[in-house]
């Protein structure tokens, strides 16, 4: 029992991670309204950034910007555990960006529903449907 | 990491996110969400993802942001939930 405790404790920030995706899940499928969903889309889509940069980190290491690269004195010799890993960042950079561009296009959506219907409600705007 | 730091920040992550979904009122939402997204940039800059961080607190917590506040501009700031 005290090990699955310490083994819980030790790997807090993916509990948090995953209580994160779950709020933004959650809001996505339950909410009434349309912009509480795009919200919860994106907690959803920076909670899974956040999972994805998390990986890595490491212990004792520095940002990956090379040490002694210029000057008289530079040398090249590298060692990857100096350094935190870049690789997951670069990848979300380009994540973040996607993740704007479907927000400006699901704000747009809902800005003309509510023209159409006059609503931003999921249920009012089901029952107009419904009445035609 | 300092998780002392990354702990806390993770805590004012969540607070802000269930608050921007718990809120009734669309503006007060878009603020959170702001909110949110500023907290999560701090916890990147933790993280030592600098560049994921910036382009976070720029485009993420900035233009996202204003997105919002013209949505709920142009339509209305009523919610139900």
């Amino acid at each position: 029992m005290t090990d699955l405790i310490s083994t819980v404790i030790a790997k807090y920030n993916y509990w948090i991670y995953i209580t994160l995706m779950m709020i933004g899940l959650y809001a996505m499928i339950a909410k009434n309204n349309l912009v509480k969903k795009i919200v919860g889309m994106n907690i959803f889509q920076t909670a899974i950034i956040l999972f994805y940069v998390s990986i890595g980190v490491k212990k004792g290491a520095t940002i990956p910007i090379l040490e002694h690269g210029h000057g008289p004195d530079a040398h090249h010799v590298v060692h990857a555990v100096d350094y935190i890993n870049p690789l997951p960042h670069v990848l979300m950079l380009t994540a973040i960006v996607v993740g704007v561009a479907t927000l400006g296009v699901a704000l747009a959506l809902a800005i003309r529903i509510y023209n159409n219907y006059n609503t931003l409600e999921e249920d009012e705007i089901l029952a107009q449907i419904r009445e035609k | 990491m300092i998780w002392p730091i990354d702990l806390a920040i993770l805590t004012l992550v969540v607070v802000a996110a269930i608050g921007a979904l718990m809120v009734k009122d669309l503006l007060g939402a878009s603020v959170l969400f702001g909110a949110y997204s500023f907290m999560m940039c701090l916890l990147w800059s933790i993280m030592g993802a600098v560049d994921v961080a910036f382009t976070e607190a720029s485009v993420g917590a900035g233009v996202s942001t204003v997105f919002f506040v013209a949505a709920v501009f142009r339509t209305s700031r009523r919610t139900r939930d």
